[in-house]
């Protein structure tokens, strides 16, 4: 037997028109964490897809081989049967049932009645749970659980299964910083119990704390393997890309004008428990021309801060909010939009697009009564200002009526910019604007907010990734628990001392 | 994106640019982009052709043809109601009671109150107007499921419609009234075998179909957009242009346009519009394809929903109008299941049950197959059990090739 564990040998895989991926070859050794890195849409979803049986075989070219012997996967079943288990960037758990029965769902322990057997299903998934170190009630209700600890049940799901090879699609993407550490420990010790583990991440400090192995894809093919140990965080980047990236982010100088928007102790409640307050006291001022970054944990305001700004979190909400020395009072996106203020929120998917619409009707939405007469739209402006925007901001596309689900994550982003742009904003607030996009697209979103700010547009950025806080922003405000703890210039600021604020440190 | 996938698109865009599409890739570009109409314009032909074969001949002729439009016409009109509120995703299940209790309002002033037409159809419309801000109302402000709303107003308007016709139909209507579910564009010359004003409309709707699409034509080319070929663009002109001969055809060579469909037309053309070329239209299709999107796009989602529902209250009264005039009197049970016709209709025409799709013109296509189905089994003498069988099975059909085809693509 050879020491690997899964060997995956000249997979190709072809959908209409594309070939997803060509000739690929990725071997995992048994007991270790083999890291898969690439560009959106460099095949390695496809990959997994193919490995776990969602593509059957049949349906790609090549072998898979599995301790030795080789697979044929009719769906899924068969791959987990195998000792595949694969955990998806959206989790796959049934928020309305308990954790116990989640870990046990298609797979459920029966008694020789054929009824379910709760009292060995709980002590079992109580074990599970320990060695994620979850320490929950087995019947506590998924819905009840942070995003952090429904991956730890996606985890434990996987080990009652007595998976030996555990696939995690981008795991960290929705974490904090002390979840996503708490995950990789754990992975760790799975490790060191003989789980094999292949983490597909865009993080590469995450993917270099953990990983031996790298295997890098480009455009569907297998650009090469390496230890970890071995290369650099900046080689892995050329090879994903193709090419070396002198500066990941584009930093110019900007000259901030004027105060645009400020905002006087702004305070914010839960629309559900009153009581409870998630913004607390805020004040802070926006200048013509620079961009302004929000850092802190998940959880410590920064949404609910800028959306309450936008008029879309709720109604209860105090405090002043001043444009161009005007005190304004804003109760819905729809008087935010007319004062000028624009929102790219952090979930494209859920708040930014309607997906089943092309791009044409998306990048106008928010801009219809501009284009039309007597609430008649006059299609020719929606696809001459369409088009505009398809060139501006370089959105690869066959076709302005491509629906907003066929296009790739960057692409998509570039179409929710384009809808805010449309509508004119003075002040653009973008939070996380390159969550889950991959190194190629987050630069030519930099260069975008760049030239906006030329343009004397002025940004607000929310992102939970420091590097890019520090490379883009003039000034950097910190929060914490719903109240804003610091604020930096870009020159002081240092990811030590933003995480020493954001997390309520002095 | 992966680079050839990039590449590919470059090469598309090339050609874009290069006006180098041949008219074939036009050809197969657009049957592609409307795989779902052109299907179910064929089913509307093999159904009919079917008929046809059965009913030796009978089926096609120009009587039964105009009969069959008229007998559509206000399952049709609430259908296109039913696309904008299933758009939005919602439903309406109230439209058969809303249809009966419209009617037997105009009956009650009409017979019992002795009002003349005009100030019925008036007051009746004011009525149904006030239901559908109500049932409106409850959805979006009141923030109670369409389904649970509409079922209630099903069963309560339904009581209403009991209350007023007192298990009794009430009847006669006017003339005037009569004549809108089944009077005919009355001819100038009576002694030609065809209606002359008809056919007049008829030529006036292509005059201004043509004079329509040659300012598109040239509005795109002032834009510089891409636009078909020449010798294509008079093939679809000429091709649209003998449709609509076809159709207003068939009616003027029997007694001439019925005035139910005249204003079925109008319905259509002013709805399309809406759902179409309206910022009210596009912001029904955006908040049922992603209400939060939507929302955050800065729709106002509640005032959207509640005029989604006084314009179905509009289409259901129009309805009532139009079914109350064809059947001259207004009974206790008029309008029983006209919701789920309206709402087959919207869906075998393409309408997504979760929103955020669906087309007019589609609803009129399902429309005129269910409405095809009910007439041409009736000349068959097939029993109505076999009609609700068979009609059944083929929204279940229309359904999954729908599913089944959109996985694909």
């Amino acid at each position: 037997m050879s020491e690997y564990i899964l060997e995956m040998k000249n997979i190709t895989k072809e959908f209409p028109g594309v070939r997803a991926l060509d000739d690929v070859t990725f071997k995992v050794k048994k007991g270790e964490i083999h890291a898969l890195c690439g560009e959106n849409g460099a095949g390695k979803s496809t990959l997994m897809k193919v490995l776990s049986g969602v593509y059957p075989t049949g349906t790609y070219t090549g072998e898979i081989i599995v301790k030795g012997s080789t697979q044929s996967y009719s769906g899924i079943k068969d791959s987990e049967r195998a000792g595949i288990a694969i955990i998806y960037q959206e989790l796959a758990l049934v928020k309305q049932m308990s954790v116990c029965e989640n870990i046990f769902l298609g797979n459920e322990k029966v008694k020789k009645t054929g009824l379910i057997d709760w009292d060995k299903s709980y002590a079992e998934s109580q074990k599970v749970l320990n060695e994620v170190r979850l320490n929950i009630n087995p019947n506590t209700k998924v819905l009840n659980l942070g995003i952090g600890q429904q991956q730890l049940v996606e985890i434990a799901k996987a080990i009652a299964k007595k998976a030996e090879i555990l696939i995690l699609d981008e795991p960290s993407a929705a974490l904090t910083e002390s979840e996503t550490e708490n995950l990789l420990q754990i992975l760790k010790e799975l490790k060191s119990k003989g789980v094999t583990c292949i983490y597909i991440s865009h993080k590469l400090n995450e993917v270099f704390e953990i990983a031996d192995n790298i295997t890098i894809l480009r455009d569907g093919k297998t650009v090469g393997t390496e230890p970890a140990s071995e290369i650099t965080e900046n080689k892995v980047i050329a090879k994903m890309v193709g090419r070396e990236l002198t500066q990941r982010f584009p930093r110019k100088e900007h000259k901030p004008g004027q105060v645009v928007m400020e905002v006087k102790n702004w305070n914010v409640h839960n629309p559900d428990l009153p009581e409870l307050k998630l913004i607390d006291n805020a004040s802070f001022k926006v200048r013509k021309g620079e961009i302004l970054g929000i850092a802190g944990l998940m959880g410590a305001g920064r949404t609910e801060l800028v959306m309450s700004i936008f008029g879309a979190y709720g109604t209860n909400v105090s405090g002043e909010l001043i444009l161009e020395g005007k005190k304004v009072s804003i109760k819905n996106p729809k008087q935010a939009i007319k004062s000028g203020i624009s929102y790219v929120s952090e979930d494209r998917k859920r708040y930014g697009l309607v997906l089943g619409m092309d791009i044409k009707n998306n990048v106008t939405l928010s801009s219809l009564e501009a284009i039309s007469k007597l609430t008649l739209i006059n299609s020719n402006e929606v696809i001459k200002n369409t088009n505009q925007y398809v060139d501006d901001l370089r959105i690869k596309t066959p076709s302005i009526e491509q629906k907003a689900s066929n296009l790739s994550g960057g692409n998509q982003q570039k179409v929710v910019l384009a809808k805010w742009l449309m509508t004119k904003p003075k002040i653009l607030i973008m939070d996380e604007p390159t969550r889950g996009i991959d190194v190629g697209a987050k630069f030519e979103i930099y260069n975008i907010m760049n030239k906006l700010i030329d343009e004397g547009v002025c940004i607000i950025m929310i992102s939970s990734e420091l590097p890019e806080i520090l490379g883009m922003s003039d000034r950097i405000l910190v929060m914490h628990e719903g109240r804003l703890t610091k604020e930096f210039n870009w020159e002081e600021a240092t990811q030590e001392n933003i995480l020493t604020y954001a997390t309520g440190g002095m | 994106m992966g680079n050839a996938e990039i590449n590919t698109i470059a090469k598309n865009n090339q050609t874009a640019l290069g006006h180098t599409k041949s008219i074939r890739e036009i050809l197969v570009g657009t049957l592609k982009g409307n795989m779902r109409q052109y299907t179910m314009i064929l089913a509307l032909l093999v159904i009919w052709g079917f008929f046809t074969i059965v009913t030796d001949g009978i089926f096609i002729s120009s009587r039964n043809l105009s009969n069959l439009f008229l007998q559509c016409a206000a399952t049709a009109i609430a259908a296109c109601g039913m696309v904008l509120v299933m758009v939005a995703g919602h439903i309406d299940l109230s439209v058969g009671s809303f249809v009966g209790l419209t009617g037997a309002i105009a009956a009650q002033l009409m017979v019992k109150a002795h009002m003349g037409t005009i100030e019925t159809i008036a007051i009746t419309i004011g009525i149904g107007l006030l239901l559908g801000l109500f049932q409106g109302f409850w959805v979006a402000y009141g923030k109670v499921p369409a389904f649970i709303v509409t079922l209630a107003g099903l069963l309560a308007f339904r009581g209403g419609v009991i209350a007023i016709t007192g298990g009794n139909s009430i009847a006669p209507m006017n003339d005037t009234f009569k004549a809108i579910g089944q009077g005919y564009l009355p001819k100038i010359n009576p002694g030609l075998p065809f209606s002359d004003t008809s056919a007049l409309i008829g030529v006036v709707f292509i005059i201004c179909y043509l004079v329509f699409e040659i300012n598109k034509r040239r509005s795109r080319i002032k834009y510089g957009f891409e636009v078909l070929p020449m010798s294509l663009q008079i093939a679809k002109m000429v091709g649209f242009s003998l449709l609509i001969a076809l159709v207003i055809g068939i009616m003027a060579s029997y007694m001439g346009i019925p005035y139910a469909i005249l204003l079925l037309i109008a319905i259509i053309v002013i709805f399309t519009v809406i759902a179409e070329k309206s910022t009210f239209g596009r912001h029904i299709y955006a908040i049922g394809g992603n209400k939060e999107a939507a929302r955050l796009s800065g729709i106002n989602i509640n005032k959207v929903n509640l005029g989604i529902f006084v314009l179905m209250g509009l289409l259901s009264t129009i309805a009532g109008i139009v079914y109350t005039a064809r059947l001259n009197a207004a009974t206790g049970s008029a309008g029983t299941n006209m919701e789920l016709d309206a709402i087959a209709s919207a869906v075998i025409g393409g309408t997504s049950t979760l929103g955020g799709a669906g087309t007019i013109a589609g609803c009129i296509i399902g429309a005129l197959v269910m409405g095809s189905l009910d007439n041409g089994m009736s000349l068959m003498n097939a029993n109505v059990s076999a009609q609700y069988i068979v009609k059944g099975l083929i929204l279940l059909l229309a359904v999954w090739f729908d599913i089944k085809f959109s996985k694909r693509s």
